[in-house]
């Protein structure tokens, strides 16, 4: 019997150990937003539709941590998250409104079927606000603590069991 | 309903393929003295027809969007279109791992219809080895990966399909690998088979031949197709970037190539027993590890999967049952199976020779880049291996490899002289010292693109030399195959070898209305507006590009948003003219106002696609005309079975 036969088996169970190794090692899976910790960039937005109130950097150097939520009427997963938002309003939370490339009669539609969360909704025709604040999508809600600093980005739909984790967040904001 | 009609069928085709495990088992050791073994075939055929049904259920779950079934809900979206529907059931984890088993099982009930030539007990043998495997993918689909788990409570929406996914080219990319992932399945099987019965024989490489081009057929689109995907999708211009899960199904291909010349030999020459079976391990194994990386996360690449340890364990303990077993019975059985016919260096068999290890090489050459990051992180150094190792490391065997494949088509099977062959190789050689020195004086060329050209046009040449001084209409279609082939990797080389020689890029921020140039074009930046699709909205840049001052064409790059998941993706825009290709990325917008644009011409650069369909096509040739051939020799068979038999009678 030729030794060599044997080198495959051999150099495949190295490869094994070196996999399950690997797969025992904890992973690190949070993708943290590069804008995380820096100011929000200078924004100053005309409301999204009439009866409503425009957006701007400045409102929130106030002292009072709050939530900045980027959606549009065109988004189905934002109807999902709209109780989320009214649940929110409910605590007692700021949120401010960002419309992603919308028309003021769909905003205005949106709001009066889905209820309006919001102190404030900006428009946002080119999603340069979007963009330069780090979000790729709708919906998306940051923490912004009262110093204008964001804290945390949520990606995606806010369902029940986040409505905790952004309180808690801008609990410690508020700090 | 039809989600647990599903289940049952998939339950059902795992329980047939125990029996075929078992039936084969008992059948090995009373060898083929029981009656046990007649239910093999049957059971292999029917395990096919239920996963089948399995996935044609799951298909239907998606195209009517039933958001009770926790994978739709997950993956799909009641506003997406139907084809991405139908696409959305394969384009996920579970649905894939289904397409998988089915495709596996399909492979394993043909074979149990249409294998005759193999002596039965290999056959028995064989088809066992593929129920071993399939039993662990449906226990893997059932236990940890269930496609037809219900959600307590329907979803109100779906959450969609990864925008990367939703584009025709890449809906039907997975299905494609997957077939010839599969098809080397058949061939692990084979092998198994024949090193349990010690029966490898030219008969056994003649049946294993079809099953291994078919595979390889699939390979080669499936990767041209991903390589073309990822060149127009991801808007960074390049077409090949050594990710992990490019290398998951190039490494398959490179070990399959290495396989189908060896299995050649083996069926014409009745030599190069072990390496052929080898092969047919590794091949497969190839597959699978590749599957392994790209599933468990312990990789990250741009293209990134489900990242998930259970399942990542799940696999590598398939892989260590399957790859391991296979491996330890080659070790045990190899030196059993004798070594076949001898042949001299300067001979057919002698290239081929000379093709498999490098080819086995540049497969080692891969590996070892994919996993090099593994092993690092093991000491906490995160690394990245990308071109600067690949593209020179590879060279160092492609090029001696493609120098020999210029040579070997023309020798002859077993013992050969070169001095026989001594013209054909003075008229290549000739032709790639003379593109090397001509591309050298002409452009400044680095030495890797440089060899490219001069290689592509050897090549090139040399492939059709094979056709010389025969009657076209007479040449075997297999022949035809191996020239088609060749010339197609001489294109692809060259496309390749063009694109890095001769690409011009330019990075510019413009304002509407201005101008800019790339290569011998012109463009213009006409405007930028934003656009919504069914399911996305995208800022879409307007742009002019006259070609050497010629008439304007228009083209419009986009920026996508998707919002089910959101997600960003770049719509590259393109013009294909015969002598390469325009390609316009649109960028974000600077404070000033001015928009960026990434531009690139790139020289034939469509010779490398086209290069890989011609392979493919080369394979497709080969493999029609060894079936062909195949069914005429049984013609004969029986005639002449026939014919003794009346003889018999009138004597």
């Amino acid at each position: 019997m030729s030794w060599r036969l044997w080198i495959p088996l051999l150099l495949f169970s190295g490869f094994l150990g070196l996999a399950a190794y690997q797969l025992t090692q904890p992973k690190d899976e949070f993708v943290e937003s590069r804008m995380i910790g820096q100011p929000l960039p200078y924004f100053d937005l005309p409301a999204a539709a009439d009866g409503l109130v425009g957006a701007k950097n400045a409102d929130f150097a106030d002292g009072k941590p709050r939530l900045l939520n980027i959606w549009a009427s065109w988004c189905v997963p934002c109807i999902a998250e709209a109780p989320q938002l009214e649940a929110l309003k409910q605590s007692g939370v700021e949120i401010v409104g960002i419309a992603i490339r919308d028309r003021p009669e769909d905003v205005t539609r949106f709001l009066g079927q889905y209820g309006n969360p919001y102190v404030a909704v900006g428009r946002d025709d080119l999603s340069e606000v979007q963009l330069a604040i780090g979000s790729s999508g709708v919906p998306e809600t940051f923490v912004i603590d009262g110093k204008g600093v964001i804290r945390y980005q949520h990606i995606g739909d806010i369902r029940a069991g986040d409505v905790p984790t952004l309180l808690a967040k801008l609990q410690e904001a508020a700090q | 309903m039809i989600a647990e009609l599903g289940l049952a069928a998939l339950w059902l085709a795992a329980a047939l393929a125990a029996l075929q495990l078992v039936a084969g088992f008992l059948a090995a050791r009373a060898d083929g003295e029981t009656e046990l073994a007649a239910l093999i075939r049957p059971a292999a055929v029917v395990q096919g027809a239920l996963a089948a049904v399995a996935f044609a259920m799951l298909i239907w779950l998606f195209a009517i969007t039933d958001l009770s079934v926790k994978l739709v809900a997950a993956n799909s979206h009641s506003m997406k279109p139907l084809v991405f529907k139908i696409a959305g059931a394969w384009g996920n984890h579970e649905g894939s791992m289904l397409l998988w088993v089915t495709v596996m099982a399909l492979a394993g009930a043909l074979i149990a219809l249409v294998e005759r030539r193999l002596p039965e007990r290999t056959m028995q043998a064989t088809l066992a080895a593929q129920g071993v495997v399939s039993l662990g993918f449906y226990a893997f689909l059932l236990f940890s990966s269930n496609p037809f788990e219900r959600l307590p409570i329907p979803a109100a929406e779906g959450q969609g399909l990864n925008p990367l996914l939703q584009d025709l080219g890449l809906a039907f990319h997975p299905p494609t690998l997957y077939l010839g992932y599969v098809g080397l399945s058949v061939a692990f099987s084979f092998a198994v088979g024949a090193l349990i019965t010690r029966q490898v024989t030219s008969e056994f490489a003649r049946a294993m031949r079809p099953w291994v081009l078919g595979a390889w057929v699939f390979l080669t689109i499936g990767i041209t197709a991903g390589s073309y995907w990822a060149y127009y999708e991801l808007g960074w211009g390049g077409w090949w970037f050594w990710d992990p899960v490019e290398n998951a199904s190039l490494m398959p291909w490179l070990a399959a190539t290495a396989l189908l010349h060896s299995a050649s030999v083996l069926a014409s020459r009745d030599a190069l027993r072990t390496w052929t079976i080898m092969l047919g391990v590794v091949a497969f194994s190839m597959s699978m590890v590749g599957t392994f990386l790209v599933r468990s996360g312990i990789l990250t690449s741009v293209h990134a999967f489900a990242v998930d340890p259970e399942r990542g364990s799940f696999i590598l303990a398939l892989l260590a049952l399957y790859i391991g077993g296979a491996l330890l019975l080659f070790a045990l059985r190899a030196s059993t199976i004798s070594e076949g016919e001898r042949f001299t260096v300067a001979s057919r068999e002698g290239a081929l020779v000379f093709n498999n290890v490098m080819l086995s090489a540049i497969l080692a050459i891969v590996l070892l880049g994919t996993l090099y990051p593994l092993v690092t992180e093991a000491f906490d150094v995160r690394v990245s291996v990308g071109p600067p190792y690949f593209n020179p490391v590879g060279a160092i065997f492609a090029v001696p490899m493609l120098v020999v494949m210029t040579v070997g088509p023309l020798l002859r099977w077993r013992q050969d002289r070169l001095e026989r062959v001594r013209n054909e190789v003075a008229l290549v050689a000739a032709l790639m010292l003379a593109a090397l020195v001509l591309f050298s004086l002409l452009a400044s060329v680095s030495l890797l693109p440089l060899l490219g050209l001069a290689l592509g046009i050897g090549v090139g040449v040399a492939s059709i030399l094979p056709l010389r001084g025969r009657k076209l209409t007479r040449v075997p279609l297999a022949t035809w195959g191996m020239v088609v082939a060749h010339f197609g990797i001489a294109v692809a080389l060259l496309g390749m070898a063009s694109e890095s020689a001769f690409s011009t890029e330019r990075l510019a921020a413009v304002q509407v209305g201005e101008a800019t140039t790339v290569g011998p074009w012109a463009i213009t930046l006409e405007g930028v507006e934003p656009v919504a699709g069914p399911n996305w909205t995208a800022l879409e840049g307007r742009i002019a590009a006259r070609y050497d001052g010629g008439e304007p064409t228009v083209i419009d790059p986009q920026a996508r948003s998707f919002w089910a998941p959101p997600q960003q993706t770049t719509e590259s825009a393109l013009i294909t003219r015969w002598n390469g290709q325009l390609y316009a990325v649109v960028g974000d917008q600077a404070t000033d106002g001015r928009w960026q644009l990434r531009l690139w011409w790139k020289p034939f650069v469509t010779l490398i696609w086209y290069g890989g369909l011609l392979v493919a096509l080369g394979g497709v040739l080969a493999l029609v005309g060894r079936v062909l051939s195949d069914l005429k020799r049984r013609h004969v068979v029986k005639r002449m079975a026939e014919r003794r038999k009346e003889q018999e009678a009138l004597s």
